[in-house]
């Protein structure tokens, strides 16, 4: 249902056409080859470890997942009504892909997995978030983090 | 999403977002995006599906060997399973028709502790089934602790108490909701073969339950409520767009 082709033609208008910030001319950065990259994963899914404080409306920031977590006891806080979480449910992959990265790291397909990984909860402002994301980058750096797949709800 | 993308790259970390929505990514731009054709709430296509997931995440990854963006390319696939409605999927509990009158306070709790009675048993199961997890627990209230809170609710409105000590009403309302409309989700697919769709389960804890009941019932005073809270989070905060129409604001 929640597939935009079968929404309500008002609903998905209304998701698809919003306002959208505007952020200017895109930024490029050429990374390491894929093979030598170390990769993280940030969520906006507003996941969090069990043990962590639940995601509040409008905070823009971020809760940290590491590596040697259980990812089973991952939960999720986001406050949207308008995605699906049943997938989710049923697998943790479904929407923070760890044991997908895991396997292309063995495979060799990119260098390594990072240490860290990160979830921020969506639809909060981007004024909100910049900061906290410019700052996250230099988090990323410290770890040796290359690339960063980011992997929306 | 894809404005987390400009401002990492921007700071030296070369970045490359899932699109669920492709016209977004088409305005914003962000350096690489992989535009997919999935239900919100599942970038990676549908669970249990590692090849499928797997080949997601590599066509992903592998943006970052282009030599120059933006770049926004489509993954060609739709997700397994995704058009193919599963027929007779039910809940495996029957309630009885969700309670009509909504002024009693005491019956209304009896009525909700009565249909989470019922869901324990389901809920357990398809816990242990899937090793421990749940997604219950984010308010740190017991299940049982709800169906007084919620009937209070609908009967006093705002003048309701909070039952977290630290935390205002509204937020104590909203993740007690989502843990409880959680509870019900997972009960209700506690078999693992079962496929069912966002939208079956809505049909059912919305227009089934007395939880469903229950929760348009506080998002119809929500909506001409004055607290800020309440004011903030009714709109979109509390029913699914497919289940408004049975709210009285629509």
């Amino acid at each position: 249902m929640v597939h935009l082709r079968e929404m309500p033609d008002h609903l998905r208008e209304a998701l698809v056409n919003q306002e959208l910030p505007e952020y200017g001319d895109t930024p490029w950065v050429t990374p390491k080859p894929l093979n030598e990259c170390r990769v993280a994963l940030i969520s906006t899914a507003g996941l969090h470890r069990r043990e962590d404080a639940p995601f509040t409306p409008g905070s823009g920031d971020y809760r940290i997942i590491p590596d040697d977590y259980d990812m089973d006891q991952l939960v999720m806080s986001h406050l949207s009504t308008n995605f699906d979480r049943s997938g989710f449910y049923q697998d943790v992959n479904t929407s923070f892909p760890f044991d997908r990265l895991r396997e292309l790291a063995d495979e060799g397909v990119i260098g390594s997995v990072a240490s860290r990984h990160y979830s921020f909860m969506g639809a909060t402002p981007p004024t909100v978030m910049e900061p906290i994301a410019r700052d996250l980058a230099k988090v990323l750096k410290a770890d040796n983090v290359d690339a960063v797949a980011l992997v929306p709800v | 999403m894809s404005g987390l993308a400009h401002y990492l790259e921007d700071e030296g970390i070369a970045t490359t977002a899932i699109a669920l929505i492709r016209k977004h990514a088409e305005e914003i731009k962000p350096p690489r995006a992989l535009a997919v054709p999935f239900e919100l709430g599942r970038p990676l296509g549908a669970p249990n599906e590692p090849d499928f997931q797997r080949r997601v995440l590599r066509d992903l990854l592998e943006l970052l060997e282009q030599e120059s963006g933006p770049v926004l390319e489509d993954f060609p696939d739709d997700a397994p399973g995704a058009v193919v409605e599963q027929e007779g999927w039910a809940c495996p509990v029957n309630f009885a028709a969700p309670l009509a009158d909504m002024s009693d306070e005491e019956l209304l709790a009896q009525t909700l502790l009565q249909e989470i009675s019922l869901l324990k048993p389901w809920y357990e199961e398809s816990k242990q089934i899937r090793g421990g997890r749940t997604n219950f627990g984010i308010s740190g209230l017991a299940p049982e602790d709800t169906p007084a809170f919620f009937a209070a609710l609908v009967v006093h409105r705002e003048d309701t108490p909070s039952p977290i000590a630290d935390k205002p009403l509204p937020l104590a309302f909203k993740q007690a909701a989502d843990d409880m409309r959680y509870y019900y989700m997972e009960a209700a697919i506690a078999r693992p073969d079962n496929r069912v769709s966002d939208l079956e389960i809505g049909n059912w804890l919305w227009g089934e339950t007395t939880l469903g009941k229950v929760l348009v019932e506080i998002r119809n005073w929500a909506m001409e409520s004055e607290n800020p809270g309440f004011k903030a989070l009714a709109p979109s905060g509390m029913v699914p767009t497919h289940q408004r129409y049975r709210t009285k604001h629509g």
